[in-house]
């Protein structure tokens, strides 16, 4: 039930509209930027943090998971850059653009700008607001998958910079962007960060979204990236959260896809003590392939929540959508996943699995794979399953004098392996798969 | 791939322009005013005269109601409910003291005629007109808002077994009913279980002593004849240590212009070794093409395996109703208890359904089952909504989920909304949609024998739910057949 009654505002919720109140004058941008934030705000005003009686957000309620409101991150200051320097390098190995977000602020100084191929242009969201860029306007905030998304609205009132990248027609983008958030200081702050990227027709091109931060501090994360496909364009997004282990991040994806396009998208958690990452795709143009996955390593008490809706407009469009959680000790696992099929959307195929892997007694899975069908002539399924790790491999592991944790590691590694396999991009493949193993090697 | 014509022409012959149980009957009634307030439930505790518990208990649960809001999470669009324009209860006028089943209103024994229940034992019994095998059902017939009456009372007797009408088991057996009410679904369950607890007129009483297997099928028959009624009737059963029951409910109305409304609550209580079979096939008139008139179907049922070693299952074919909200449940409290939830839900014309199950994995060593079939066609909307839960102690909890859906026609939808929750790491939950999954070894061996994929996935899926449909005493079981063989291509997820 999306009960309407407003209850009694939280600590965080106050903190929210007071912070809000003071500083919205120093938000970037005026005019109709601020018509947007404004318009945005008194949504939030009326609503609220979204909890578990949004039917949405049943299983993060985020009303209840913070606790109050942390100020809003200060520009880095030298100090700031000089701890955030070697932000995302450990994706060095992929040989990305790397372009540094710190703080929430863009970061040209430890950014990689040089020699920029031809059709490829970067830039900051506070610029683009500042100077009301006109082709900025036009497309912020007007993407309709997720225009009722509390985080999203959230997100338009506070934002403050972020990433504008535009993609001309046809152009290749071999070297992959990466896209670096980090967090540096030692207070708890709260980041407000908007992206807008724009891909061209035909074009081609790898975006990595990776998100860090300091162990121990409670922050508060919220990055919003709107994304618009053209057609005939190939296009890789993989994101990684990789907070500090206090740390609260709510991520939205939200994206708008043409005709005969390619997409791959992939979601990898390990850090954070709150995660909800948030995908809204709208397949608008025929023939359009997407593949979307996922996969997540949560231990202790971590609370990771992959929410997804995939909406497939018109006919003709094929979907896949994989995502597998590894969970350890008392962490918890959300998929929530909807594939919509327009009455149009004729031959639409479309089918989603999540699988769950409970290492411990106190680890729980929360799955809600949803489909909503209005068309007859289409293949859609679905699957979800939840357990332990398969005690006749084990066995089999073990007869053959693998010790009990490593045979334990061998399969997990190969559960979470068939989800990463669908990203495309070899070195990033393996960058993530080290990473997975990192994982189990702190598993001891 | 889109339904084959052969599909498309058996769900065109249930089409809600063809409902064939709209006829009304002609008899006086002897109504409660229109409207709802504390006087109407003190009318209707009145009329059943019944212990003053019972009436505190509908009070209690009235005034918990008025404080309680209509739920709108479900996937089903209908004008406000307007609760102060119904009868709440609604009798056949009757002469005092029925004594025999040649007083009832010959209207009304026309009527279960014409409906083919049959109501009189001696012609059953007599075996002339049986045809060999024929299995014997015991039948208890709720005409608007009490139960007309009930067959084989004494036979069943015999064997233990309680058979009765819930009004006549509040004044024959107030312990046993004290007992258990409202023990499954609590008094402030929901709002329309609320609203039942407090205006609930009649319904069957069914209780198995312990070791009893029941001689025969109990079937409860619903009709709501009047107009402007709603239908709110409680069914409690009652299985013993080590009993069995088999238990059918059979539902049809007039075709009208107004809505009615039915919100009823079902309680099952599986003891020790006990098993309660469940079966549905409800067919409320669902209204016209164009969405005027039908039924709105509230319905809360659930079922508790309370001790160990229990079974309850639930079979449910839905044909009728313009709104179905109905959930039927399994609580599997006790260690090693079973659930299962068979069902087939048709829309067609403007229907909405939005159904599934709940399975609640509390005891250790407990498994479920849930097989649901949807099938939209015109420009109807069906949900299936399910639930399936392991709580931390819920060790090796497991569950096995298939829903398919089957649309005809582009202008209906057909959703899924399933939610696992798995609290323990040794649960086991599968929830599959691909149809190749139901059984790998079944399919093989069909598929040695010469059948394709498709064929045999239909055999394996119909031979488990014909099994029970078959066994079904009323005149729409062909029909349902019928649609249970429908094939299961061109379904979705």
């Amino acid at each position: 039930m999306n009960a309407e009654v407003r209850q009694i505002r939280t600590v965080a919720e106050q903190g929210l509209l007071d912070s809000y109140l003071a500083s919205k004058a120093k938000l970037p941008g005026a005019g109709d930027v601020m018509a947007l934030r404004e318009a945005a705000f008194k949504v939030f005003e009326q609503q609220g943090l979204p909890h578990r009686r949004i039917e949405e957000w049943k299983y993060t309620d985020l009303r209840a998971v913070m606790r109050d409101s942390k100020p809003l991150a200060l520009p880095p200051d030298a100090k700031a850059k000089s701890r955030a320097k070697d932000a995302g390098q450990w994706l060095a190995a992929v040989g990305a653009r790397r372009i540094v977000f710190v703080d929430g602020v863009f970061a040209p100084d430890l950014s990689d700008l040089s020699a920029l191929e031809k059709g490829l242009t970067i830039g900051s969201l506070a610029d683009a607001l500042a100077k009301a860029d006109p082709h900025v306007l036009k497309i912020l905030g007007r993407a309709s998958p997720a225009k009722d998304d509390p985080a999203v609205t959230l997100n338009t009132a506070f934002m403050g910079d972020g990433a504008v990248i535009r993609v001309a027609d046809s152009a290749v983008i071999d070297k992959p962007l990466h896209l670096a958030f980090v967090t540096s200081g030692d207070k708890a702050v709260s980041i407000f960060a908007r992206s807008l990227v724009m891909i061209g027709k035909g074009a081609k091109a790898t975006l990595i979204e990776s998100h860090e931060g300091p162990a121990g501090i409670e922050y508060q994360v919220n990055h919003a990236l709107e994304l618009s496909v053209g057609d005939e364009a190939q296009f890789d997004h993989i994101k990684i959260a990789h907070e500090g282990d206090k740390a609260i991040h709510v991520g939205t994806l939200i994206a708008d896809i043409g005709a005969k396009a390619r997409i791959g998208d992939f979601t990898f958690t390990t850090g954070g003590a709150v995660v909800r990452n948030q995908i809204f795709m709208r397949l608008g143009g025929q023939e359009t392939n997407a593949n979307i996955s996922g996969a997540s390593l949560l231990r202790a008490r971590q609370h990771a929540d992959n929410t997804l809706v995939i909406d497939h407009a018109v006919p003709h469009c094929t979907s896949r959508e994989t995502f597998k959680s590894v969970v350890d000790d008392e962490a918890r696992s959300v998929f929530q996943g909807k594939i919509i099929v327009r009455p149009d959307a004729q031959k639409t195929d479309g089918k989603m699995a999540t699988h769950a892997l409970l290492l411990s007694e106190g680890a729980e899975a929360d799955a809600k794979p949803e489909l909503e069908i209005f068309a007859d002539d289409v293949v859609c399924g679905h699957g979800a399953t939840a357990g332990a790790l398969d005690e006749d491999l084990l066995f089999y592991l073990k007869a053959r004098g693998i010790p009990p944790k490593e045979a334990e590691a061998l399969l997990i590694q190969a559960f979470i392996g068939a989800a990463v396999e669908t990203i495309a991009n070899e070195a990033l493949r393996e960058a993530l798969m080290s990473e997975a193993e990192r994982w189990l090697a702190a598993r001891g | 791939m889109p339904a084959v014509q052969e599909t498309v022409d058996q769900v065109r012959r249930i089409d809600v322009d063809q409902y064939k149980y709209g006829f009304e009957t002609i008899i006086e009634s002897d109504k409660a005013p229109k409207g709802l307030n504390e006087d109407t439930v003190r009318f209707i505790s009145e009329k059943k005269n019944e212990p003053a518990w019972m009436l505190e208990w509908r009070l209690e649960a009235f005034r918990r109601w008025l404080t309680m809001r209509e739920p709108t999470w479900a996937r089903v669009d209908y004008p406000k409910i307007d609760y102060q324009d119904y009868y709440y209860y609604s009798a056949p006028k009757k002469k005092p003291a029925l004594n025999s089943l040649d007083e009832v209103d010959p209207e009304i024994l026309r009527t279960y005629e014409k409906l083919g229940i049959p109501l009189r034992e001696q012609e059953m019994l007599a075996g002339v007109v049986r045809p060999e095998g024929e299995r014997r059902v015991a039948v208890d017939a709720v005409f608007d808002s009490v139960s007309v009456a009930t067959t084989f009372q004494a036979e069943l007797k015999k064997s233990g077994v309680i058979f009765m009408p819930i009004s006549e088991a509040l004044r024959e057996h107030p312990d046993l009913v004290k007992k258990y009410i409202g023990s499954v679904v609590p008094v402030t369950d929901n709002f329309f279980a609320t609203l039942n607890s407090a205006v609930f007129s009649d319904g069957s009483f069914v209780y198995v002593p312990p070791g009893v297997r029941c001689p025969m099928e109990l079937s409860t028959y619903f009709r709501i004849n009047e107009k402007d009624t709603g239908q709110f009737e409680r069914t409690l059963i009652i299985a013993d240590k080590g009993s069995y029951v088999s238990y059918l409910e059979g539902c049809t109305a007039p075709m009208r212009d107004e809505h009615q409304l039915h919100a009823a609550v079902v309680e099952l209580v599986a003891l020790e070794d006990a098993e309660i079979k469940y079966s549905t096939v409800q067919n409320w008139y669902p209204g016209d093409a164009e969405g005027k008139g039908g039924i709105f179907n509230f319905v809360t049922k659930r079922g508790d395996c309370r001790e160990k070693n229990s079974k309850i299952s639930w079979t449910q074919v839905e044909t009728g109703s313009a709104i179905t909200w109905k959930y039927p449940s399994c609580i599997l409290r006790g260690d090693n208890s079973r659930g299962e939830f068979y069902s087939i839900a048709i829309s067609n014309g403007r229907q909405q359904v939005d159904s599934g199950t709940k399975m609640i994995h509390l005891g250790k060593n407990t498994t479920s089952r849930i097989i649901s079939k949807g099938i939209a066609a015109g420009k109807s909307q069906n949900t299936y909504r399910g639930l399936v839960s392991a709580h931390r102690k819920a060790s090796n909890a497991r569950n096995f989920t298939n829903c398919d859906s089957l649309l005809v026609g582009d202008k209906c939808g057909a959703h899924t909304v399933p939610y696992l929750e798995a609290k323990n790491s040794s649960a086991v939950f599968e929830h599959e949609a691909t149809t190749s999954k139901i059984s790998e070894d079944m399919l093989f061996y069909c598929r040695q024998r010469g059948l394709s994929a498709e064929e045999a996935t239909a055999l394996v899926v119909n031979g488990f739910v014909k099994d029970v449909l078959q066994q079904l005493p009323m005149e729409f079981a062909v029909e349902a057949q019928k649609l249970i063989s429908i094939s299961l291509e061109g379904s979705v997820g």
